[in-house]
């Protein structure tokens, strides 16, 4: 049997919705399990990702620690996978865009009523927002999307065999969704 | 200044409109000519003023929004006393007019596209004046000032806050030359006024067609269609009424010479719109004058009715019992697409300039869904040329599928900007030679939609044989970065693309943004990719030619002058869309923080 | 008899006056499009429905139907511009479908899932475009507008009431309504009205109706648009009854 391809996946601006719904291939893990091996993944909580041939990224690019983590999976994974609505167009953090990033901060640590010597966080192990959140296609070079918020575990199960097998990646009608 | 919505209008305003509207029969088609009085009165046209309209022409208000909102001369919000527009072609910004709006943002404290805080000044950019003969050229209130320079500048933004009249500025300032540097059968005609005409009453209206057609008259706004051909079409379409309609909304950036023939040669064109009326049985005929050139229409009115006096217009034309034609002047308001003839046609039934669908054509569902023939300024006066000449001695003028002159509008980097009339067939060598220009990389001929010749192809010809234009000539010498022109006509495509069909509406934008990315320096290989998508989306797809060429310029620049690109785009294949760091800055601000962790580097 | 064109090598029937989409719909041919409607005058803005006919490209819903056309529609190059077009669209609006109540009968979306969209291509303009609340029973969401004009076309011609309207020009076209303090409470607009029934997308919304059918049970869970509009074509070029793409909406 030819060498395990080597699988990582992480979530930027997301929720791990993508995540779980990867876990929804239930018993098919077994079956992939055969023919990938993890990387850096929440799955397996290694921290920095390695050499790798596919990064699979939920989540779009809100801060400066996004930036840094989606570097370090395009630089090491041959293909990169943008999954769900925020990975593929900023999804429900992108709600943000069209408000000023300042009137944010301001609104939500200093005028919300209710809220006593409030100040905006500053600490610098804390990551700085991005006035906008981007999708990952404008900061690093995308291969591959599955849409959907989430895609479901079919979707990514038919996309990823596909794409193991060497054919082009086609979703059809049923696993193709933006919801 | 009051916010719009405290602007009353008062009782001697609203008699003011009451009459404006009957003077225009209350005719809703004619919503456009309204508001354009509207604007010119009261600086604005005010959500009252709206309601006022709606009432009297018995239309929605929402219909005076979405018409006044389309043109870029209108405007349904104050937008100051004086409202000043820099001419933003390429040759306006050669001559310096990016500094000179700086110099005069600064004097009048005001951020461009901004009203002042006092509702006393806006400044702003508009496309291509038809001034680039003498610019930098910019527009005040719709009044056209031309040679502008840093003491013209000052002048002016002195005059603006002493708030002097602007019928009270130095006359110089509006001074228009017709720089008429070369004359052939068309500026150099000696015919008196109402002679091409007599001659062709007593030969008729078929005889008129025939010549046209034997002629081999091709129109002069650039797609060269056929003209008898487009006569014959129209006199023989069925319709109610028939019409005649002067395309004078001469928006093709770089083009000025529809400006001078309405100056100099004003009776020739009329004369040519009175025979086609002839030749195609029409009684009403328009001429749709770019709001740009509303300086003109004074005198444009004192030529029709001097014409009228000596009945070359109105009833029984030169004693022909029947010949009932006369001509009225529609004022455009900003809007390059109405230039094409379907959007002109609906913008003179007062609608927003939208193109139609076609088939069918104006010459059989033109205005008012009836038979239209729509022609250029220069293509009326070469048709009364041809006519009086004769189908065979015209056609020995020119080439064999080009008959007849040609104006060229020369700007740019020569020694002598300004007209030049040429027989078909002349190179773009000797055209340069005339015009005094050296050391010329290249020339973009017919506009930003038309081609870009570069140096080892100076000995092609003009002529629909090889290059059509409608007759701007823009010359660039070897100190112009090729790049930049096509990224302020990508900048003028985006402006004025209608928005009606998807591909031009998002693609111009979109082209705008990678043009401006690869300027700022985050241009990619990548971009060079997306610009063949876009072009490939808005070629095959659009409703229109604006949208169908809008990529031309960077196609064009792209093949010839691609260093000038290439030199401008990162090595790696892969750069952010943004500026990654710059990202962080508001952050950084509220933070107060900026360590290392706080910046991002551009690449890792 | 009836005069006929080629359409992907097939042959297509019309009568005269019939467009090619027109044609090609009711004689079982789907061609992508979003801003046709069966029950009104084509407009030809969206240009989805872009085919090639005798080699040349052109929208199909405006253009008439003549003898001997070779129309060439279900092609790669055809589907590749549609792709883009379909990109474009969700690249200008802000169309965040996990949000919308019209998610699972948009045909936007469907259109996007047919053509095997799976990522917006272009950088998104993200507009700020405000929500119109003011109505009691009914919100406008302009983030999700694709402009193309059924709302308009609708309350003109049945309505009679010219609710809709579009303002400016170019990327900043937008939909107006007609008041003066440019909110839809001050209009006319009824929940009956045609223009209710007809956005593609999730722009007309009635209040406190939303997401009412479970998701797979939605208008294109169940079947692709290109089945689903050839569905609703024929019935309509026959005895003009109602469309059931917009009894759906409702």
């Amino acid at each position: 049997m030819s060498k395990k391809l080597r699988v990582a996946t992480t979530s930027l601006a997301g929720c791990f919705g993508c995540h779980m719904s990867f876990l929804d291939i239930d018993e098919r893990l077994l079956t992939l399990l055969d023919l990938v091996e993890f990387d850096r993944s929440p799955i397996n909580d290694i921290k920095h990702c390695g050499p790798c041939d596919i990064g699979i990224i939920e989540g779009g690019v809100c801060n400066a620690e996004n930036v840094h983590v989606l570097r370090e999976f395009r630089k090491n994974c041959k293909i990169i996978i943008a999954i769900g609505a925020c990975a593929i167009n900023g999804g429900l953090p992108a709600q943000r865009n069209h408000l000023d990033l300042a009137s944010c901060l301001t609104e939500v640590y200093l005028t919300e009523p209710g809220l006593a010597h409030g100040h905006i966080p500053n600490d610098p192990e804390l990551p700085l927002p991005l006035d906008k959140v981007h999708p990952l296609y404008e900061v690093v070079k995308i291969d591959y999307y599955i849409p959907g918020c989430p895609p479901s575990g079919d979707a990514i199960w038919k996309f990823l065999t596909d794409l193991i097998a060497g054919r082009t990646p086609e979703l059809g009608h049923g696993l193709i969704k933006y919801d | 200044m009051l916010p719009d919505n405290e602007t009353r209008i008062n009782d001697s305003a609203e008699l003011w409109l009451d009459q404006a509207v009957t003077r225009y029969e209350s005719d809703s088609s004619r919503l456009l000519q309204i508001l354009h009085e509207v604007q010119e009165r009261f600086g604005h046209i005010s959500q009252q003023a709206t309601g006022i309209l709606a009432e009297k022409l018995d239309i929605p208000r929402a219909r005076i929004e979405s018409v006044a909102s389309f043109y870029s001369f209108l405007h349904l919000k104050p937008h100051g006393e004086y409202r000043v527009l820099f001419s933003d072609n390429i040759t306006d910004r050669m001559l310096g007019s990016e500094a000179l709006m700086e110099q005069m943002c600064q004097l009048l404290w005001l951020q461009p596209g901004k009203v002042s805080e006092d509702g006393l000044v806006s400044i702003n950019t508009t496309s291509c004046t038809g001034m680039c003969d003498q610019g930098p050229a910019m527009l005040v209130n719709g009044r056209a000032i031309t040679r502008l320079s840093h003491q013209r500048v000052q002048e002016i933004a002195q005059l603006i806050r002493n708030r002097t009249p602007l019928a009270d500025w130095p006359a110089d300032f509006f001074r228009v030359e017709d720089n008429i540097r070369r004359s052939g059968l068309l500026l150099g005609n000696t015919l008196a006024y109402g002679e091409v005409l007599h001659a062709a009453v007593t030969a008729g209206a078929q005889q008129i067609v025939e010549v046209v057609k034997a002629s081999g008259l091709r129109g002069r706004g650039g797609a060269g269609f056929p003209t008898g051909q487009k006569w014959e079409a129209c006199r023989n379409a069925p319709g109610k009424e028939h019409y005649v309609v002067c395309n004078a909304d001469e928006g093709e950036p770089g083009t000025f010479k529809d400006r001078v023939l309405l100056t100099r040669q004003a009776d020739l064109v009329f004369e040519g719109m009175t025979l086609c009326a002839l030749a195609v049985g029409a009684s009403k005929g328009f001429l749709y004058l770019r709001g740009e050139y509303r300086y003109l229409l004074e005198p444009l009115h004192a030529v029709l009715q001097r014409r009228r006096d000596s009945n070359l217009l109105g009833i029984s034309i030169l004693g022909k019992p029947g010949f009932d034609f006369d001509i009225e002047i529609h004022l455009g308001a900003g809007a390059y697409i109405c230039g094409e003839e379907s959007a002109l046609i609906e913008s003179l039934e007062g609608k927003r300039g939208v193109p139609r669908s076609r088939p069918p054509f104006p010459v059989t569902h033109g205005y008012m869904q009836q038979p239209t023939a729509v022609d250029n300024v220069e293509t009326f006066c070469q048709a009364a040329l041809a006519v009086q000449m004769g189908a065979e001695k015209y056609r020995a003028i020119g080439t064999e599928k080009s008959s007849g002159s040609k104006l060229v509008s020369v700007s740019g980097d020569c020694a002598y900007p300004g007209i030049y009339e040429y027989p078909f067939g002349v190179t773009v060598r000797e055209i340069l030679q005339d015009c005094g220009a050296v050391n010329t990389r290249a020339v973009q001929i017919s506009g930003p939609s038309g081609v870009c010749v570069p140096e080892n192809e100076f000995n092609r010809k003009l002529g629909f044989e090889d290059l059509p234009t409608a007759g701007a000539f823009m010359v660039f010498d070897d100190s112009r970065d090729m790049f930049e022109v096509a990224r302020n006509y990508v900048h003028f495509f985006a402006h004025e693309s209608c928005g009606f069909c998807t591909p031009c509406r998002v693609g111009t934008s979109m082209l705008k943004q990678t043009m401006d990315k690869i300027a700022n320096g985050h241009g990619t290989k990548h971009d060079l990719r997306e610009i063949d998508k876009l072009d490939r989306v808005l070629q095959n797809t659009s409703h229109c030619g604006l949208g169908r060429t809008a990529c031309n310029p960077v196609l064009h620049t792209l093949k010839h002058f691609r260093p000038a690109y290439e030199n401008r785009l990162k090595s790696l294949d892969f750069k952010p869309a943004f500026d990654l760091d710059g990202s962080l800055a508001r952050a950084r601000q509220m933070t107060g923080r900026d360590d290392a962790g706080a910046h991002l580097k551009e690449t890792e | 008899m009836s005069d006929t064109f080629q359409l992907d090598g097939a042959v297509v029937p019309f009568e005269p006056g019939q467009t090619v989409m027109q044609a090609a719909l009711a004689a079982g041919h789907y061609i992508p499009h979003l801003c046709y409607h069966p029950e009104f005058k084509p407009h030809g803005s969206c240009k989805l429905c872009t085919v090639k006919v005798n080699g040349r490209t052109i929208a199909s819903c405006t253009m008439p139907a003549e003898a001997g056309l070779n129309v060439e529609s279900n092609i790669e190059e055809l589907n590749a511009l549609r792709r883009a077009l379909v990109q474009m669209l969700f690249a200008e609006g802000n169309h965040f479908c996990p949000s919308c109540e019209k998610s699972g009968n948009c045909v936007l979306q469907a259109l996007g899932y047919d053509l095997e969209v799976h990522a917006t291509g272009f950088r998104h303009l993200y507009p700020d475009r405000p929500l119109d609340a003011s109505h009691p029973d009914i919100l406008l969401d302009f983030n999700r507008c694709v402009l193309c004009e059924l709302c308009v076309r609708a309350s003109s011609e049945v309505d009679g009431k010219n609710v809709f309207a579009l303002a400016g020009r170019g990327i900043t076209k937008h939909l107006i309504v007609n008041s003066e303090s440019g909110l839809l409470k001050d209009t006319n607009i009824a929940l009956t009205d045609k223009a209710m029934e007809v956005c593609p997308v999730g722009v007309i919304l009635k209040k406190r109706v939303g997401f009412s059918q479970p998701i797979g049970e939605r208008r294109y869970d169940q079947r692709p648009i290109s089945a689903q509009a050839l569905d609703d074509a024929p019935r309509l070029s026959g005895s003009g009854g109602s469309c059931p793409a917009c009894e759906d909406a409702s």
